[in-house]
This record gives C-alpha cells, sequence and structure tokens, in this order.
C-alpha cells in the first residue's frame, strides 16, 4: 500500500477519471474518443486505484470474474447491435433517422451537437467501451496477480 | 546478399520519395503544381463520406461514423483482437504460476 499522500490524490482523482471516461464514451458520435477511448481511460482509473491500494486488498473490491464478464457481454452487445440490422445489411445503421431511441435526425452541415442521434452508434460505442474496460482491466489484474506471486515484497 | 538486398530496398525507397518529391502533381492537386494540404488528387470517397455522413448515420463525428457504420466490420476484428489479447494474456500467465509451484 502506498502512502497516505498517494491515496488521497488517488480518492480524488478517481471519480474524476471516471466521469472523464464515460463522458468520452457517452459523447463518442459528437466529439473526438469513443468507445476504445473512453474504455482505456476507465481502465486507467482502475490502474490507479490497484496501484494506490496494494492488489491483495483491491482484488476484492474489483473482481476478475465480473471485469471478464463485462469483456464478454460488450463484445455480444456489440455483434447483437449489428445483428439486428441484418434484413439490410450486417451493420446497417437500422436506428438512425427513426424517432426511436437516438434516432432523431441531425442537420447537415455545423451544429451545435445532439446527444439523442446517431442511432446504434451510441450503443455500440457504450459496448465497446465495456468491453475495453473488461478487457484491460483483467489485463492489469492479472499482471499485479503475476507480480505477487513472483515476488512477495513488490506491491 | 542480405545487405545488398537491403540496399536495393533502400533505394527503391529513395528514389519513389525523390519522384513524389520532384513531380507532386501526381499525388497533389487536380490543378497540378505543388501539393495542398487536404485536397488529394483523388477524394471521391472522402467527399461522399462528408457530404452523406450526418444524414446516412446522424453522428456529427464523421470519424465515428466510419469506424463503427460504414467500416463496422473492421471494428468487430479490433474488439475480437482485444478478447483473443486477454484470453492469450490469462492463459500465459496461468501456465508460469502452474510452473512456479
Amino acid at each position: 500500500m502506498m502512502s497516505k499522500i498517494v491515496r488521497t490524490q488517488a480518492n480524488f482523482l478517481y471519480p474524476l477519471i471516471m466521469i472523464f471516461g464515460f463522458y468520452i464514451v457517452a459523447h463518442g458520435h459528437l466529439t473526438p474518443g469513443g468507445g476504445f477511448q473512453g474504455g482505456a481511460v476507465i481502465a486507467t482509473g482502475v490502474a490507479l486505484i490497484a496501484v494506490a491500494y496494494s492488489y491483495k486488498n483491491v482484488k476484492a473490491w474489483i473482481k476478475k470474474t465480473k471485469l471478464t464478464g463485462a469483456e464478454a457481454i460488450g463484445l455480444l452487445t456489440f455483434i447483437l447491435t449489428a445483428l439486428l440490422g441484418i434484413g439490410s445489411s450486417f451493420f446497417y445503421n437500422w436506428l438512425a433517422n427513426s424517432g426511436l431511441l437516438f434516432g432523431e435526425s441531425v442537420p447537415y452541415g455545423i451544429n451545435p451537437g445532439y446527444l439523442n442521434t446517431a442511432g446504434t452508434l451510441p450503443i455500440m460505442n457504450f459496448a465497446v467501451g465495456i468491453e475495453v474496460l473488461g478487457g484491460l482491466g483483467v489485463i492489469i489484474m492479472y499482471y499485479l496477480h503475476y507480480i505477487k506471486e513472483v515476488s512477495k515484497n513488490a506491491v | 546478399m542480405r545487405k545488398l538486398l537491403l540496399s536495393i530496398a533502400l533505394l527503391v525507397v529513395v528514389a519513389s520519395l525523390l519522384y513524389i518529391s520532384i513531380n507532386p502533381a501526381d499525388f497533389g492537386y487536380p490543378t497540378g503544381d505543388h501539393l495542398v494540404f487536404g485536397h488529394p488528387k483523388y477524394s471521391d470517397m472522402d467527399d461522399y463520406f462528408i457530404h452523406n455522413g450526418q444524414n446516412q448515420t446522424g453522428a456529427n463525428n464523421i470519424v465515428t461514423s466510419i469506424v463503427f457504420d460504414y467500416r463496422g466490420f473492421d471494428t468487430l476484428g479490433e474488439a475480437s483482437v482485444l478478447f483473443t489479447a486477454v484470453l492469450a494474456v490469462g492463459m500465459v500467465l496461468r501456465a508460469l504460476r502452474r510452473d512456479a509451484k
């Protein structure tokens, strides 16, 4: 476990990193970013907590099975969203301009950006964000677990 | 032999780069005198995405509409690459753990 200063800073930064990551994922169809980038930012928060507190404390809070489950659910949601448009083609954007969830049409050209647009793109962004969060998080947890087994002093 | 092949490859790369720098009209703006950033010679695909992306996908971010809609199959490959990488890390570290015992 790191010193009290590091832990206090990690407590302060963790919610900010989480909010920033979810912002990047949720606004993937409006601003630069998207599922991959936002998921990587959220996984950075997991790494911060895992380094500030030691692995043996963190492994009770962040379960590896839940992270792998999140990864599988994200990939399955991504493929299912793509499959639902199979009437026209694989990866057809069946929600865009339909008036349903995320289905508003967007005016051509420069506009301030409306969150309720873009059809299946936000759903796929969330799916990929959950998948990247689970994948990178479980890689970090695997490595920390391995470091703990190799040397008893580290982490 | 290896050095000869490497030097031939280097010569080909240098010659093509020199050719581009001397004759930029083949790759540049249609009027042809010099390269203009943002005006490639062949831009039919870019123009299609820029003019139809907002209407067809409803997304302001053209890059996201290409990555998740027009080229969605490529993104599916990326996502499965990440999935496979996580599986591989888990497998490798599990094997090392078994050896240590």
